[in-house]
């Protein structure tokens, strides 16, 4: 006879087997070159979306009919040292992931069917669904992971889909360049969110989040780590947050990630992940209340990447830049939120926004045709709303102007003070290893330096 | 006796030294491909008999009566333990699988009977303890890529003073150890080894045969040259055992600088060949950094390295060589854009360029985590250091992914997809990455009795009465009862309480 908890273990199962199915099923075909059609593709993301949302919505009945806040699966250790080591896989629902999971379950499934349509005979649709799968697959193991080790497996799997989708049409260089930029973002925020799970690891001899932050149910969790413990991986927590959800300094590579399909525009930059920050922030929020400095730092941070945002998005002339811009300023906000203890208001907060701007994106390339039906159905101009922000002779709001123009230079400061230096300095002794070589080998060391690709008469490159 | 007890390891070795004077007489480009590629399956089917001998319990005593190396140099010497059980069949498979991807346009410039000559050796070093014998194929090793060099017309300086060092000083601090039977090795013997693992490494400043040794081969014998690990394995074999902690140390600092340094150099690179000479002197600086450590853990986590390096590295390098047999020499300048005719390609670079840096659910990722975590333990800037040296390989991957895969249009009216050989021998790297990164507690578990008998070596010999480094060693007969053999034991030495 089964037994509720069992019943629940295994709605939770299935909450994981679902986008892990997905990405397996479409990742092997694409890998093995039997790719499938479209109609194929679309029904397997339909059923492993749907069977995920039903599994998570059946859990958080499960917890409301028991009265649980706090469902633990425990998959065992997946890597055990004896004595030393061990890498555990568990998942948690609660208050703070069951949302979560539901809303990217939501999010995805809609945005996959809107993608399906959207990319319909595009070259890449496969590839497109491939990354989206494996992006699928790491939002719900991020939302659900109990232990820091399997969050960080989660936040990498999303950021490399990430990157990649931002450079999917790669006929072009601009894509190319840009998710490179944004994985380079990325990757610095992965080795803060590293830094962080070891120290935790250390400190704490645990990956649990349970037996690192502390005891309690979320949010209601009583800190374990305190002082400049808390604080340190506090700082590592937020710089990896501030990387995922483009808050300052790392805002830049919000709107060069438009450059990405507008179905994983609207569920990555105005929808998923780049409320992955903020969830990350929600997750460790016992370090919050654990250092007060923390807690400034964080709500300082959330205001400054708002005003940012505002000032940024006031300037912009497209309309996904525009609404990546208004997508970042709520980001602010909520981490602002977060920084000053409104957890609940923060999650409810995340939610709404999340689903308000996906559905804003997704109709963001028929903007134009839907004012022209309105302003039909009304018989003339939709009337003006607010101000344009012009340069106006005043000094201040003139550099006011030039800096949102600018993007806050956020852009130009890494890349002339910390991109150009280090790629300047490498160079450097690139160069000095190849005097090196030259003077040892007696003759010019580097053939690759006159040598090129041997593109054909018949194939044409540009 | 059963099948598994017949002595699969000497079979091969056996079976490589004979394809490589057979190949070697044939003229026909063409029929020496097919042959070598028989030898080398051949050679791998017997390493892969030989794993399974050891690890399902044949008995060893049938196996040292059955082989030949007893009536041949009066005792054996080469036989698979806990730390080479693995690395001999993943050497073989390296060697198959380039062999199998060999394309036409390539045959005439592949040396298939130089290719199984350094099989034969590679094969014989990795099953070699430490003694005079693992010098000498140490050395033997360093000889054929120097002939490679100069068959192709390339500067050989380079490489050849590199290597030259390398055999000195290696040849001048064994003796230096072998001398002081009974007692700590002198210093400058410890040393002179540890120069010559750094150098046989490509630490930094001498890690510009790496590169070089890249530019001027051909990319199959450079692969098959570097991917393995050689220097590693003499740094478990020959230093470990028996170094004090300052020259571990002297060594991890190096490696850790070197790991940093070439993963920067990676990001940078205008070269796909150079670009993969820098993963390779990073990673081999990363294991390097693990052992150099030598806790329990951190050394798991180095031999995990290791054993994901030599296949990830390996499958990176073969979708290169790949492409290369396509578009020729690649360069990073400028985008390429080349995904629409070799998505499959693409899709492999990506895979195995990943599971270098440890991304999770490839091979990489536990052996990454591990090292990490043991880093960290023994000090925070260690720990930054190797997160900063993964993340900046990753960044070289990805952005190498970028250029050479998307930012331009590149249109072909000849097909430039994958064969069959290579999708296979692709395949099959991406199998086992993803396979072992999936399911890591087997790999981890075998690496981990690796690593404990190290370390149970290394306590003897630092602790014993009188260090045994003799010709006993070279006598013992199979990993599992070299690690029963009585060696002088105890709890850890001076040097483990760092």
């Amino acid at each position: 006879m089964p037994t509720a908890e069992s019943f629940m273990t295994a709605l939770g199962a299935v909450v994981i087997a679902a986008p892990l199915l997905l990405a397996a099923i479409l990742g092997v075909s694409s890998l093995i070159d039997r790719k499938l059609d479209e109609p194929t593709t679309t029904r397997i993301l339909q059923w492993g979306t749907v069977a995920g949302l039903l599994a998570a919505l059946g859990t958080l009945a499960g917890m409301l009919w028991l009265g649980t806040r706090h469902v633990p699966i425990e998959l065992g250790d997946w890597v055990v040292i004896p004595g030393q080591y061990h890498f555990a896989i568990k998942f948690v629902f609660d208050r703070l992931s069951v949302p979560m999971a539901i809303l990217s379950f939501l999010l995805s499934g809609t945005i996959g069917a809107f993608a399906a349509r959207y990319m319909h005979r595009d070259v890449g649709f496969n590839r497109f669904f491939v990354l989206y799968t494996i992006f699928v697959l790491g939002m719900v193991v991020t939302s659900l992971a109990g232990t820091i080790e399997t969050l960080f497996a989660g936040w990498e799997l999303v950021g490399l889909s990430s990157a990649l989708l931002v450079a999917f049409f790669q006929d072009r260089q601009a894509p190319a360049r840009n998710g490179l930029w944004v994985w380079v973002v990325y990757r610095v925020s992965d080795a803060a969110l590293l830094l962080a799970a070891v120290a935790m690891h250390h400190l704490r001899g645990e990956g649990d989040f349970d037996k690192l932050m502390g005891t309690g149910l979320w949010p209601e969790v009583v800190p374990s780590l305190f002082g400049h413990q808390a604080l340190l991986v506090g700082l590592l927590v937020l710089v990896a947050a501030a990387g995922k959800s483009a808050l300052v300094p790392f805002s830049g590579w919000l709107p060069r990630a438009m450059e990405g399909p507008t179905p994983s525009s609207a569920v990555f930059y105005g929808a998923l992940s780049v409320h992955l920050g903020a969830f990350l922030l929600l997750r460790v929020s016992p370090l919050l209340d654990a250092s007060p400095t923390l807690s400034v730092l964080v709500a300082v941070l959330g205001v400054l990447t708002a005003m940012y945002a505002y000032l940024a998005g006031s300037v912009q002339t497209d309309i996904k830049s525009a609404l990546s811009f208004a997508s970042l300023s709520q980001v602010g906000i909520i981490v602002a939120e977060i920084g000053c203890g409104f957890r609940y208001v923060a999650l409810v907060h995340m939610l709404g926004h999340a689903c308000l701007r996906a559905l804003q994106f997704v109709r963001a390339p028929t903007l134009l045709h839907d004012y022209h039906t309105m302003e039909n159905a009304i018989g003339g101009h939709l009337p003006r709303s607010g101000q344009r922000w012009s340069p106006s002779g005043h000094p201040v709001r003139d550099w006011l102007y030039r800096l949102a123009l600018e993007r806050g230079y956020l852009d130009a400061i890494l890349r002339d003070y910390v991109a150009g230096p280090f790629v300047s300095v490498m160079r450097r002794f690139d160069a000095i290893e190849r005097r090196w070589t030259d003077f040892l080998a007696g003759e010019r060391s580097r053939e690759s330096e006159q040598s090129g690709p041997h593109f054909g008469a018949i194939e044409d490159y540009s | 006796m059963t099948l598994l007890e017949l002595p699969w390891l000497d079979a091969s070795i056996a079976t490589t030294l004979v394809g490589a004077l057979w190949v070697g007489r044939v003229r026909d480009p063409i029929r020496a491909a097919r042959l070598g590629l028989a030898f080398t399956a051949l050679a791998f089917g017997g390493t892969f008999l030989a794993w399974l001998a050891f690890y399902s319990g044949a008995d060893p005593a049938a196996i040292a009566d059955a082989s030949p190396q007893v009536r041949l140099f009066g005792r054996r010497v080469l036989a698979l333990d806990e730390l080479s059980a693995p690395l001999v069949p993943a050497v073989a498979l390296l060697h198959f699988l380039t062999a199998l991807a060999t394309t036409r346009t390539k045959m005439r410039r592949f040396s298939f009977a130089w290719s199984l000559t350094s099989e034969t050796i590679r094969l014989a070093m990795f099953s070699c303890r430490a003694s005079w014998l693992l010098v000498l194929l140490l050395t033997l090793c360093a000889i054929p890529p120097y002939f490679e060099l100069r068959n192709r017309g390339r500067p050989t300086r380079v490489y050849a003073a590199h290597m030259g060092l390398f055999v000195a000083l290696l040849v001048l601090g064994w003796a230096g150890v072998e001398a002081s039977r009974g007692a700590a090795p002198p210093t400058w013997a410890a040393v002179l080894l540890m120069a010559a693992i750094l150098v046989r490494c490509g630490t930094v400043p001498a890690h510009c045969w790496a590169t070089d040794w890249f530019e001027h081969a051909s990319f199959g014998v450079a692969l098959l040259f570097v991917a393995p690990l050689a220097g590693v394995y003499a740094a478990v074999r020959l230093v470990l055992p028996i170094a004090p902690a300052w020259v571990l140390q002297g060594i991890g600092i190096a490696s850790l600088f070197t790991a940093v340094y070439a993963a920067g150099m990676a990001a940078i690179q205008r070269d796909c060949r150079r670009l993969f000479a820098n993963l390779f002197l990073s990673h081999a600086s990363l294991v390097l950094v693990g052992l150099e450590l030598h806790t329990e853990m951190s050394l798991t986590g180095s031999l995990c390295l290791w054993f994901s390096v030599i296949l990830s590295l390996g499958g990176f390098g073969l979708t290169i060589r790949a492409l290369e047999a396509r578009y020729g020499r690649l360069p990073l300048a400028g985008h390429l854009g080349l995904y629409e005719h070799s998505p499959s390609l693409a899709a492999c670079f990506l895979l195995t360029g990943l599971a270098c840096v440890g991304f999770p659910g490839t091979l990489g990722f536990i052996s990454a985590e591990l090292v990490v975590d043991s880093a960290v333990e023994v000090s925070p800037y260690v720990g930054i250091a190797v997160v900063a040296a993964a993340a900046l390989n990753g960044i070289a991957v990805v952005r190498a992914y970028l250029i050479l895969f998307a930012g331009a249009r590149h249109v072909s009216s000849v097909p430039l997809g994958i064969v069959a050989r290579e999708r296979l021998a692709v395949l099959t790297f991406s199998a086992l990455i993803l396979g072992g990164g999936l399911f890591p507690q087997p790999g981890v578990t075998t690496r981990h009795k690796a690593a404990a008998a190290i370390l149970e070596e290394r306590r003897g010999l630092m602790e014993g009465p009188a260090r045994p480094v003799d010709s006993s060693r070279d006598e013992a007969p199979d990993g599992r009862e070299g690690a029963e053999s009585p060696r002088p034991r105890g709890g850890p030495g001076p040097i483990m309480h760092r």
